[in-house]
């Protein structure tokens, strides 16, 4: 038993917006200024690491001491003085800031590959990760296996692309590998633009050595030589903990020129992309990174033929290459064990929305949407009914709550309409409209609608005008049906995955809530109360109290009245923004 | 100006690039994308203005107008919508008068963004101020922060 102790601060995307950065400074403040205490210092440090998951509870701090670990939550830096006293120096616990029963739900269920380092291993630290393991797949990969071994052992193990396709990574290997060319490149797709997914950003700032060794063993398998790793700027943590991550690689002899001892040269280059969706495409990912448009072309040919600058280009999503040092270091038949007969392993969803426990997990494929909602993220936000899933983002469709025993994997949620996409998972209650989500999702696809293709530029345009009309109240007989040819027809006629999918939100709420959609259109109402131009508000005069609240929030100036007194609503200069409604504590403005 | 925008060149020149990588470092330096600047690596590289721009306006990260002293970026993702973003972005357009197209106030302090998602969505909705995050957060308390940042600036 080690007595060392340890303190580990979530600086993880939740962490850090929490305040994870002060509370990890308060800390190495404090053990320093109480450095009387000699024995506690020398022995204590305390370290950064990636998201732990729960990221509600944030900020995350766990202290391993005495071979025991105590989880605290919610931490804020004018706590850490008291942990520090009475936990790190007296031995004792602060009971009342420890993690509760929910803490451990949260976690029985989930089983962590991808994210088993991730929340352990300091980011920025190259022997953490080492320790831990790390490295040890490359090496054996280049030292002792042929590519072809790798790729069979990435094709046994079943392991498919996390981007979104679900393509077979071993399939897709072996592919560039047959492809003809000296030079071959290895990109990374790390360029995570659905909007509600955030699980890339954390394994890159969790753990960027995972993936800069997945794609080392993927250059060796194909025969590339050169690696780039295309990365939205709107992540500059994520960059920044990636560029050092690969420098201290490249300072171990694991890049450059003949790494691992072998004869074998790769390098591997930062791409910062510049905020469009449509580049999470392979071919437009690739002009980008050309300096160009990001425009989609059509295929064939495919990347793995004619890739960057007309080379064989191989594309791995960064969950999928944040894989492959587990699986060759475990097996293939250790992570084939996990998951469903067509979709092995395990799969990281960032599941948001209205839910109790928010956060970034990882299951294994084939779990049911129940066992994720009330198991791991303890059900509904304010005791709420559970209205759909909404999974896959503006590629996706939702679940309706009716179906809450389908299973999680690509083939399943297929069937009912939606994808697992990159894994994005936002619960919806009552309280969302679904023809407010449809054009939420359409009004994102039209705007990244690169332009190129017509059924896309104008059939996302022509989505979005009726979507607006039915939530305005001005929907039209036939409206319906019109949006379902529409959709049909983007659907077969676009170039690019962008708006093969885009009308898939919109068909997949119009099959599963088809009243909603016609309560807006003939009834002119919207049965969530969302849609802002159909609701009318009024202040209910026997529970206003004239408290002034509502009068002082309206912008519009459409609320009057003498204080003490009921107030009232002028509908004409009413702007319907809710403020009112929002403010009001008495429970005494209705919208209907 | 010319200093810098020198500099970016010869950056390219030496370390190779693309247009791409030329407006990034030149948003970095001035937070936008001066019409001198394009003008400048136009005539120094022989390339049309108009491939400048053609890559300047397909990308959401390069703007094309000056950026407010402060920025107020609104996350617009999934899990911030169902949490009601919308309802934040019209509280803030209003308190900082903007309207249509118009993102940056008349005088220059403040540029409200609105941003696909910041990959926060457990503290929906989320709110960056000068970019430090502001989680579970609601159209009063920016604006709040708002108006401190102007009395700050009044003082």
């Amino acid at each position: 038993m080690s007595n060392t102790t340890v303190i580990r601060v979530c600086m993880g995307p939740g962490g850090i917006a929490a305040g994870g950065k002060e509370v990890l400074d308060t800390f190495e403040k404090c053990l320093s200024e109480k450095n009387i205490e000699a024995s506690v210092r020398e022995n204590c440090s305390s370290h950064q690491v990636g998201c732990m998951g729960l990221c509600a509870r944030d900020v995350l701090v766990e202290v391993h001491a005495n071979g025991a670990k105590t989880t605290y939550q919610y931490i804020k830096p004018d706590m850490v003085e008291r942990i520090v006293t009475e936990h790190i120096s007296g031995g004792r616990p602060v009971a009342e800031w420890l993690v509760d029963d929910a803490f451990s739900a949260f976690y029985k269920k989930q089983v962590k590959v991808v994210l088993s380092d991730v929340g352990k291993v300091d980011p920025e630290d190259i022997d953490a990760y080492i320790a831990a393991g790390g490295y040890e797949s490359a090496r054996e990969a280049l030292t002792s296996w042929t590519p072809r071994d790798i790729i069979d052992e990435i094709k046994s193990s079943g392991l498919r692309g996390r981007g979104g396709a679900g393509f077979p990574t071993g399939l897709k290997w072996e592919l560039g590998r047959a492809s003809a060319g000296d030079t071959k490149y290895i990109i990374c797709n790390a360029d995570e633009g659905d909007p509600g997914a955030f699980m890339d950003r954390a394994v890159i700032e969790g753990n960027p050595h995972s993936v800069a060794e997945g794609m080392i063993i993927g250059a060796y398998a194909i025969g590339a030589s050169k690696g780039y790793v295309y990365i939205r700027a709107e992540y500059p943590l994520a960059v920044e903990r990636l560029k050092l991550a690969l420098h201290q690689a490249a300072d171990r002899g694991f890049l450059g020129t003949g790494i691992f001892g072998t004869a074998m040269d790769f390098d591997i280059e930062i791409k910062l992309g510049a905020g469009a969706f449509v580049c999470g495409e392979e071919t437009a990912l690739i002009a980008s990174i050309e300096g160009q448009r990001g425009m989609p072309r059509p295929k064939p040919p495919f990347p793995v033929n004619r890739g960057l600058w007309q080379r064989p280009t191989v594309i791995n999503n960064v969950e999928t290459l944040a894989n492959i040092p587990y699986i060759i270091r475990n097996g293939c038949s250790w992570y084939a064990s996990y998951g469903t007969e067509r979709s092995k392993g395990t799969k990281v969803f960032a599941l948001t929305g209205k839910i109790r426990n928010p956060g970034l997990i990882e299951v294994p494929m084939g779990i049911t949407l129940r066992e994720i909602i009330y198991e791991i993220g303890g059900g509904i936000e304010n005791d709420k009914s559970l209205k759909a899933v909404q999974t896959g983002g503006p590629s996706g469709g939702c679940i309706p709550a009716s179906m809450l025993d389908l299973n999680v994997d690509y083939d399943s949620l297929a069937r009912a309409g939606s994808i697992v996409g990159s894994g994005g998972m936002i619960v919806l209650d009552e309280d969302d409209c679904m023809v407010n989500m449809a054009k939420y999702f359409v009004h994102f696809t039209q705007t990244e609608s690169c332009g190129k293709c017509v059924p896309c530029r104008v059939g996302t345009k022509r989505l979005l005008e009726i979507l607006t009309r039915i939530t305005r109240g001005e929907g039209k007989t036939g409206d319906i049906e019109l949006l379902e040819r529409l959709s049909a027809g983007v659907k077969a006629a676009s170039l690019c995955g962008l708006g093969q999918t885009a009308p898939n939100p919109v068909l997949s709420n119009i099959r599963y809530f088809r009243d909603e959609f016609v309560a807006h259109v003939r009834d002119k109402k919207c049965p969530a109360k969302v849609c802002r131009e159909m609701l009318t508000y009024r202040i209910l005069e026997k529970f206003c109290k004239g408290c002034g609240a509502c009068l002082r929030a309206c912008p519009g100036g459409a609320i009057t009245g003498a204080k003490k007194k009921p107030h009232v609503i002028d509908p004409g200069k009413c702007i319907r923004c809710g403020a009112c409604f929002d403010v009001c504590r008495f429970k005494s403005v209705e919208k209907e | 100006m010319e200093k810098t925008l020198k500099e970016i060149v010869d950056g390219y020149r030496k370390k190779g690039g693309n247009i791409i990588t030329l407006l990034q470092g030149t948003q970095d330096a001035f937070g936008y994308i001066p019409r001198e600047a394009v003008a400048f690596f136009s005539e120094e590289l022989n390339i049309a203005p108009s491939r400048f721009y053609g890559v300047a306006t397909f990308y959401a990260q390069f703007r094309l107008k000056p950026i407010g002293r402060h920025k107020i970026t609104a996350c617009c993702g999934t899990a911030c919508h169902v949490k009601g973003s919308d309802k934040i972005i019209s509280g803030l357009k209003r308190e900082l008068q903007l309207s249509g197209e118009n993102d940056t106030t008349g005088d220059g302090e403040f540029t409200l963004e609105e941003v696909a998602c910041l990959g926060t969505c457990s503290f929906a909705p989320v709110v960056l101020v000068n970019g430090s995050v502001r989680g579970k957060t609601s159209s009063d308390a920016v604006v709040k922060e708002i108006r401190a940042l102007r009395k700050k600036e009044n003082e």
